[in-house]
């Protein structure tokens, strides 16, 4: 982790009418930082994740993603981040090796750089027996660990999970962690909501959301010590139950 | 009596080459809680499928409520409530409408099986003029589960009801269960979490179409084989990694705040040797207690012993 800021949030704020999504969000997240995005269904999670990806245009309030500006250069966010949720990653009915070089192409690397670079993948994942089966017919876990790989092959300078283990078994849930301190390590950072609460024990940091608002913002100890309890499941109980909004 | 039996249940897709069902037995008693945990792609929502007569099965037998699956599936349809994993109800239909949909096919009324609902429901009726493709996931759980009970069923098949449901809503949910158990009802739930797995009577772990181990989850968490150990220091990724390469140390994961870590051969010098080992290679903060496994950790256990 370096002191280099790749996200930077001021009063972001996303309105659909009356409703106040995301509610003036302010905040830094560092070059190769770990950082968990948590928060009870409706709190304006995906809503932040969208306008973070230059998906969404905000209503007000400013930021910087991979330093540029989130109004006006899109597109070159979209260049410098990887993406990756429970719902889309990979295409089911491609091959392995269809689906590494269909995501190296779109991030434009070219075919030497996606040859080289699958290489090193297939071996780190022990795929090599898997190139030509259909994504789709891959256990899950498989899937995941290779949607993630696949999110940081073009090396971004964020990536993004949205609940990346959700259904997974406990061994490769644990797996998938191994992946995201390598790809920390690399000095790629890593942006990640979660509904398990001891995957927010491994992150540097955790921002808590409630009702749009950003509630906490702290390390998984600094936050336990706050709210003088063991665990962060128990954090989390507190800071979510007065939420009033139970939409998803 | 036992309310749901299967034996030797099987169940293959793709002409044979998939075993999603191998071989699965276990039975749920009347009025029992009973939890089937395990990953995505473990045959839990087959073996839903196949107990609502929805699926049949390539072997085994099986019957709900002492009907059989195959034979008497008719009866069957009449006596269950079923909660797909997937959000199955009329997204253009209003909440009121598909409650009302759902007892009228049962031939019944709201009305009258309106005391088994209401704790539920008055939580939605605000909402009862909204179409439920129009709602939130907490609230098309509730009405779900509202649908699933209007008329009254004997047994109760919950596939995942809380997955990708936050904290506060899944607690929220399990209480409802319980007052669920209070009336008389069998209730078979699957989750994926395996935190969840204390909150049921007796649990199966489930692993590729397998049984790992059925019990009352006090039992599986007091058959764990050896003694458990919570780990920290300093800096948890290197402790990871050094807990990894040291022949001390038998199974070593990742458990929040701790890793857990169990001893190949555990005497008496055991932890003191680790600790020299750690020191020599450089962590500091260390803190290293024994704990008490979880349903998680048995989980893993039980995961490695198949693969071998």
């Amino acid at each position: 982790m370096t002191n280099e800021v790749v996200i930077k949030t001021e009063k972001l704020t996303k309105r659909f009418g009356d409703f106040i999504a995301t509610n003036e969000i302010t905040f830094d997240v560092h070059a190769g930082e770990i950082f968990g995005f948590l928060g009870a269904n409706g709190a304006g999670k995906t809503t932040a994740m969208r306008m973070l990806c230059g998906l969404s245009t905000p209503s007000s309030g400013k930021a910087t993603i991979a330093g540029f500006d989130i109004y006006k250069q899109t597109e070159q966010i979209k260049k410098n981040i990887g993406y990756m949720s429970q719902k889309f990653s990979l295409y089911e009915d491609l091959t392995v090796t269809e689906n590494i070089r269909f995501f190296g192409g779109i991030y434009g690397l070219s075919d030497k750089q996606i040859k080289e670079k699958s290489d090193t993948l297939v071996q780190q994942l022990g795929l090599q027996g898997e190139l030509k089966k259909l994504v789709g017919s891959l256990p899950l876990g498989w899937k995941q660990k290779l949607a993630f790989s696949v999110a940081v092959f073009h090396d971004p300078k964020i990536v993004f999970l949205d609940e990346p283990t959700g259904g997974v078994d406990p061994v490769t849930r644990r797996q998938f962690w191994d992946l995201i301190y390598a790809a920390s390590d690399r000095g790629i950072t890593v942006f990640v909501t979660t509904h398990y609460m001891d995957e927010a024990e491994y992150c540097n940091r955790i921002s808590m959301m409630v009702d749009g608002v950003m509630k906490a913002l702290d390390t998984p100890a600094n936050l336990k010590k706050q709210f003088n309890s063991g665990s962060m499941d128990e954090v989390f109980f507190e800071l979510a139950r007065g939420a009033k909004r139970k939409a998803d | 009596m036992a309310d749901v039996v299967l034996q030797n249940i099987v169940k293959t897709y793709n002409k044979g080459e998939i075993t999603a069902v191998d071989d699965v037995s276990f039975t749920v008693e009347k009025g029992e809680l009973f939890g089937l945990i395990g990953p995505d792609g473990a045959g839990k929502t087959s073996i839903f499928r196949i107990l609502t007569t929805l699926l049949l099965s390539d072997g085994g037998s099986a019957s709900v409520n002492g009907y059989d699956v195959v034979n008497d599936y008719k009866v069957i349809r009449q006596q269950v409530g079923y909660m797909p994993g997937k959000f199955s109800l009329y997204q253009d239909l209003t909440v009121e409408e598909n409650l009302n949909f759902f007892a009228t096919v049962f031939n019944t009324t709201i009305q009258k099986n309106y005391d088994l609902i209401k704790d539920i429901y008055v939580q939605i009726e605000p909402f009862k003029t909204r179409r439920a493709g129009k709602l939130s996931g907490g609230m098309k759980q509730k009405l779900a589960l509202c649908c699933a009970l209007i008329h009254r069923p004997k047994v109760l098949f919950l596939d995942e009801p809380t997955t990708g449901v936050d904290t506060v809503s899944r607690k929220e949910f399990w209480e409802m269960l319980k007052r669920l158990k209070q009336q008389g009802i069998t209730i078979l739930v699957s989750t994926p979490y395996m935190d969840e797995a204390t909150l049921c009577e007796r649990i199966a772990l489930i692993q590729n179409g397998k049984i790992l181990s059925i019990n009352t989850p006090e039992e599986i968490v007091k058959q764990y084989p050896k003694n458990l150990y919570a780990i920290k220091a300093k800096q948890m990724s290197k402790l990871l990694h050094d807990l990894r390469n040291t022949q001390l140390v038998d199974s070593c994961n990742a458990f929040g705040e701790f890793h857990h870590i169990s001893f190949r051969n555990e005497t008496e010098s055991s932890k003191t040797s680790l600790l020299d080992y750690l020191k020599t290679t450089n962590n500091q903060h260390i803190e290293l207690k024994q704990t008490t496994p979880t349903v998680e950790d048995c989980f893993i256990k039980l995961m490695n012993r198949n693969d071998k």
